[in-house]
Order: structure tokens, then sequence, then C-alpha cells
């Protein structure tokens, strides 16, 4: 069974190229891709001119299962990462309970397996329990298919701890994923420290907690040699260290949520909850240095940071209010932003959406190779609309870009050359 | 005399023609206090609810008579002791109320942005009795009216805020009315309770009081707040008493006419000299909780009038 995608603006973030061709795929992978005359197939699909790329690889995607299904389920998720052009999930270990056991983990293989259209990897807990004592089986987990070791957003505070649960992770070449906060300064912060938060009378954290977090990070990953990714760099500040450990060929990268990317910290306005995300949101400085780190290639991975909240966790007062934001359907047209605003060309910023995330994980997918996964998104990046967050296809709704005005749009989604979304 | 906005959450959205509005109806009202029958029925038939979150013994008191000698009927709920404790959500208490058809809402919350929340849910008019650090806007108005009599005019002087900055909505609300009516603002404090980024809301920050009280006009004493002791913000009272406690030698500093101002209630030898507090030519603190009668008359006079004449427009059963 074969399929040409005739007519298609391919986007290769491998090769870097953008530019008019066809795509063929046999069964579950990628046959071949060209331009001028296309080969014959049992069926066509006709992109018309509109631009094909390899599916989105989002590491961090919250679903909310096991425990609060209310919020978010492989189900729902799966449908909102179809229509968002994300075709494999890796999902946080962060539920209730963590995924800290590989029997937690098969639980959670085999709901998505069940329930979710497109490809589930999961993260495993990096400590029992989430709590930073005691490391998990990370061997077992590994076995059982966790494809990184995070605590999330809470912190291994103990530094002997976070030692010996690296130089465990090393002789298994796991990968360890690590959200740098310096607990101590960020304790009980909602806002990033500055004038705006100083007016609003919010309780606030500096940057440098950030940066501080890191510099501890990189000091163990030298020490055990660890395979090391940074969830979320979001502070100017901190990029300097990162480019150190990078030159000095320390097997580290990082990321970015796509929301640090596109909003600063005077979106929260009056107060909006739905704005209140985990670092909080920054100074524009700190955006405009983290979309020209993206570019450069400093910043490896945009991710959504996907966290469903339901309408009772964020009608509340900004401080008690729960953190994070929906970002599976969102994700594509926010990081196109970029694109038109000309800071970064649609290669570029696919290799931080797709291939750059598929290769840390070791994922055959994010290119547009013969022999690839054909895991795909035809996308047209200029199509205008405003959003309405009821329309999202998540349990929660909590999204910043509610009324925003957006451009692109998912026209088609496939996983393993299998269309699971239709658009447009 | 009308005033622009639906509520009153914070000094930030008023502009100088607002401020002078309230304070000049404000004036009215002192001498209605001060006159041989202290009543009016300009809220006559509305109700008004003062919800306190947070402990509250001066503010709450006195919205409660400025309401009386307007003529409302006044409801006081004590927050802490109720639902809240059951774990009903402020939205949920709000609507609740709303429910009952008040016409003015004193809130006050101890946290930042809670009083613009309730506001966006109810169908009366909110007043912002102070929320977290963020704003106290009819203290900031107290505080000005006091100012203004005192000097005569609330324009070119200059007002030193000592303290606790970092943890005041006090302080925030006056730095946006004095900065608005164009005088000269310092802040004096130890960099600890200093809040971030401070020198960009335009004024002038010192670490040193007496070289901050320097020609000053107003010296603003803010509370320093036991928990802040704790929390490491400051080694110890009698540091901080020695180097931020107002006493006639720092004042020396100051003007001669300076007048000396605080929010109350005073720790007296933490923050100000006893004797200075009492002291009837320097310190103003009486003529503030006095003030604050009036300019909570004043703006809920001027709030009630905007809600009447909505609800008129709408053709509303009320008038």
């Amino acid at each position: 069974m074969t399929t040409l995608f005739a007519n298609a603006r391919l986007i290769d973030p491998e090769a870097g190229t953008d530019g008019p061709g066809w795509l063929l795929v046999e069964g579950e992978t990628i046959l071949a891709t060209g331009t001028g005359e296309a080969p014959e197939a049992r069926e066509t699909v006709d992109c018309g001119g509109k631009c094909l790329a390899p599916g989105i690889v989002d590491i961090g995607v919250k679903v909310c299962e096991p425990g609060e299904r209310h919020k978010e389920s492989f189900g729902s998720a799966g449908a909102a990462a179809a229509a968002g052009g994300v075709t494999t999930m890796v999902t946080r270990p962060d539920t209730l309970p963590a995924i800290d056991t590989p029997e937690v983990l098969e639980f959670v293989t085999r709901r998505a397996r069940d329930a979710s259209p497109v490809r589930i990897r999961p993260m495993a807990a990096l400590t029992k329990g989430r709590e930073g004592r005691e490391m998990v089986e990370i061997g077992f987990l590994q076995d059982a298919g966790a494809v990184a070791f995070t605590d999330g957003d809470k912190v291994v505070e103990n530094t002997k701890v976070l030692s010996r649960a690296m130089t465990y992770a090393r002789s298994l070449g796991a990968l360890v994923i690590a959200h740098p906060q310096d607990p101590g300064l960020s304790d009980g912060a909602c806002a990033t420290s500055g004038k705006f938060a100083s007016l609003r009378g919010l309780p606030a954290v500096s940057p440098m907690a950030e940066r501080m977090a890191l510099d501890r990070d990189l000091a163990l990953v030298e020490m055990t040699g660890v395979k090391y990714h940074a969830d979320q760099i979001t502070a100017a500040r901190a990029l300097p260290a990162l480019e150190r450990a990078k030159n000095n060929g320390r097997d580290v990268t990082a990321g970015v949520s796509i929301h640090h990317l596109t909003l600063n910290e005077l979106d929260v306005g009056d107060y909006r909850t739905f704005f209140k995300v985990k670092p909080p949101l920054r100074a524009e400085t700190d955006r405009v240095a983290l979309v020209e780190a993206v570019a450069s290639g400093l910043i490896d991975v945009i991710s959504s940071m996907h966290t469903p909240q339901d309408e009772e966790s964020k009608r509340l007062p900004y401080e008690e209010a729960a953190s994070g934001a929906v970002g599976l359907e969102t994700l594509l047209p926010a990081a196109l932003r970029l694109y038109h605003a000309e800071a970064i060309d649609l290669p570029r910023l696919w290799r931080a959406l797709s291939l750059n995330p598929a290769r840390r994980l070791g994922l055959e997918t994010g290119r547009l190779a013969r022999g690839a996964p054909a895991d795909l998104v035809l996308f047209d990046p200029d199509f205008p609309f405003v959003l309405d967050r009821f329309g999202l296809r998540s349990k929660s709704k909590n999204t910043p870009f509610d009324g925003a005005k957006m451009q692109g749009r998912v026209l088609g989604t496939w996983v393993a050359g299998v269309r699971v979304h239709e658009g447009g | 005399m009308t005033f622009r906005l639906r509520h009153l959450l914070g000094i930030e959205p008023l502009t100088p023609a607002d401020i002078r509005t309230t304070l000049d109806l404000a004036d009215q009202y002192v001498d209605l206090s001060r006159g041989p029958s202290k009543h009016t029925d300009v809220l006559a038939g509305l109700t008004q609810i003062n919800m306190f979150f947070e402990a509250s013994t001066r503010t709450q008191a006195s919205f409660e008579i400025a309401g009386k000698r307007l003529g409302a009927d006044v409801m006081n709920m004590a927050m802490q002791a109720s639902s809240i404790k059951k774990g009903e959500t402020l939205i949920d208490t709000a609507l609740t109320l709303n429910a009952m058809h008040p016409d003015l809402l004193v809130v006050r919350h101890p946290q930042s942005g809670a009083v613009d929340l309730l506001a966006q849910k109810v169908n009366c008019a909110v007043l912002n009795a102070g929320d977290g650090r963020h704003e106290h806007p009819t203290q900031a108005l107290l505080d000005a009216l006091t100012i203004r009599r005192a000097k005569g005019r609330l324009q070119r002087l200059t007002v030193a805020i000592c303290g606790d900055i970092a943890h005041s909505r006090v302080a925030r609300s006056n730095i946006l009315l004095l900065g608005r009516m164009e005088n000269r603002v310092r802040l004096i404090g130890p960099p600890t309770l200093i809040p971030a980024r401070a020198a960009d809301f335009g004024v002038e920050v010192y670490d040193d009081m007496r070289e901050g009280l320097k020609g000053a006009d107003v010296v603003m004493m803010l509370r320093l707040q036991k928990e802040r002791m704790d929390g490491g913000f400051i080694p110890s009272e009698r540091e901080y008493y020695h180097r931020f406690g107002l006493d006639a030698e720092k004042l020396s500093h100051a003007k001669e006419d300076a007048i000396v101002m605080h929010p109350g209630p005073m720790n007296r030898g933490v923050e100000i000299d006893g004797t200075l507090a009492d002291d009837i030519n320097r310190s103003v603190i009486q003529e503030q909780v006095e003030m604050g009668v009036a300019v909570r008359m004043a703006a809920m006079d001027l709030l009630a009038r905007n809600l009447r004449a909505e609800r008129a427009a709408k053709g509303g059963v009320y008038v």
C-alpha cells in the first residue's frame, strides 16, 4: 500500500530545506521524497502547495491519567495532539500517583495504546514518589519503555541523591531531565521579580534562580557524565552556562516552552491566571534572547508543556491558582508566530519541534528520510483564525491564547502512515 | 461631581481629576462629621457589606461608620470565621453574596488581585479595602487628604515613605497616588524590604534614613510586621529601630515643619518613637484616622451615584 503526497511544500529539518516536492509512503514508513515528476501510488493526497513536515515530538505532555482524568485523559489528549500536528507525546510522570514503578508505567502504556491515536512515549520519575530521596528502578523502567527520567517541576534538592541517580542513570545510558530552579529562592513565587511583579504585589523570584540551579546540575553532569536535558530554559542569564557546557562537550541539551517564546510577564495583566505557568513568564528581553537561542540551536527543543487544569483550579486568586497551560493544539500556530516574525525559518523551527526531541530520545521520527516512520503533518502556515478556547479538544480549556489572533492550521496528521486528523 | 469608575479597586486607574474629585467631596464630609448632626441619607436604601477575609479593626470600623453616616444599611462579615473555613471558594462566596443584592461591597483579602477577581463576578460597586501586597486605595486617599489639609497642597512635596515597602499595599497605593499628583517620592528602608526594581516606579531609594529624610515635607512611617523578623528580612528589632526607627534626631534632618504619618496600628519603639507619635505639633496620625472616615464616605457616595445612574439608564427598579 503506497500513498503519494503530491504538490507539497516539503519542510525537511534534517536537510534544512524548504521547497516544493513530493513524498511517497509505503505502509508505515517513508519510501522516498523528490521534486519534479512524481511516481505512481495507490492513493494520492494533493497537498495543494501547503507545508508537509515531520510530525511534532512534544516532550513534557501532562496527561492526567492516573489520578485526574477529569482534567485530561489519553483519549482527549490524543485527539488534541492529532489536531495540533503532534504525532508523539512524551508524557510526564507527575501524575497521581507518580509514574515511578514498572507496574504504573505498564498501566500508562496500555491506556495509551487503547485510547490515543498518536504515539505515546512515557517518561518515568527519577526518584520514588518524586520525593527526591531514593532513585526509582531505572533499569526496569527503561525495559518497560521509559524514554527519560524526571521529577517534573519538583527539583531534587539533595545533591547527593541527584548525583547518585545520575551516576546510576549514566551506566544505563538513561536520559535525565531536570527542571532547573533553585528551590529556596523560588519557594512561594508566582511571578518573575521586576517592576511588574512589584506593582502587582505578587511574590516573585529572580531569574537568577534558574541559572543557579542549572549551574549546579551542569557541575553534576561534569562529575557523572550523565545524558542531561533541561526541560525549560526561560531566562537569558542561564544561556551562557548552557553554551559553556555544550562547548565543553557535555552531553547536554535544553528545551523551552512555547509560552516563554511567545508571551511575557506583562501578559498576566490584571491577574489573569491562565498566564500562570512554571517557571513564571519572564521579561521581554528574556523572551527575545530565548527566540535567538532557538534560532541559533543553543536551545534544542520547543515543547508545549501541556498542563491541563480545570476551571476550579484557575478561578482563584493568582497566588493560589494552579500553574500550567494546555498547549497541544496551540503549539503549532504559536510556534509559527516566530516564523511570521521572521525570527526563524521553518526547517530550523522544525528541528526544535520534531527532529531534535526525537534524536534526544533515540526515536526514528522527526525526519523525512527514506525508512523513517511516516509521522507527518500537513499545514497551512498562513491561515488566520481567532482562537476560541471552547473549541479545544482537551478536556481542560486553560489556554493563554483564548481570543488571540493566530496563523497556521493543521490540514492533516498521519501517524505511521495512517491519517489521524483531517482539518480544514 | 462625577467619578468615571464602577469600582474602586486601586489608585492605578485613577486620574489626577478623579483623585481631586474624591478629596474635594471628602472635605465636605469632614465638615459633616465635625458638625452637630453626623447623618445624611445619600446612601439610604442601599446595602453595604463589609467582607474582611483578613483581620482588621480600624479599617472595618472606618468603613462601617462611613456607611452609617451616609444612611446605608451596613453589615459586617468576618470571613475568616465563615464559609471560607468550610472550603468554599472566593467566587462561590461572591456569588452567594451577590444573590442578596448588595450595592456596595467593601473587601479586604490577604491575596493580591483577589478583590479584582471578586469584582468581576458581582453586580455591585466594589471597594478594595486592601488586597495582599497590591493596593489599599482608601488609605492612600486619606493620606493624601491629610497631607493636603496640613500642607495646603498636594503637589511639589517631598514625601519619604519609610520601612517595609516590599510587603506594604499602603506603600504601593501611596507611591502611585503621590507620583500621579507630581510629588517627589522617596523610599527608605533596608534593601531586603524594598521591592525589586523599585527605582523603576519613578521614586528615589535610600538605605540611609538621615539622607533620605533630608528636606522631606512629609515622613510616612510603615508598620513593621512581626512575621518579617521570623522571615529573616532584618536581623533584629533593636537593629531595625536603631537604623530605621523614627526618633526626634532622625526627624531633625527633614524640613522643620515636616509632618509625621503612620497608617496604624503602630509598634512604638520598633518603627516610631512613642513621644514623637504623640507630638501634636508633628504627628498627624489622629487626623489620618479622622480623614479615613471622610474619604470612605466620599468614595462610597461617588460609586453609589454611578450605580444609581447605571440602574436608572437600564430602567431598573432602583432610583
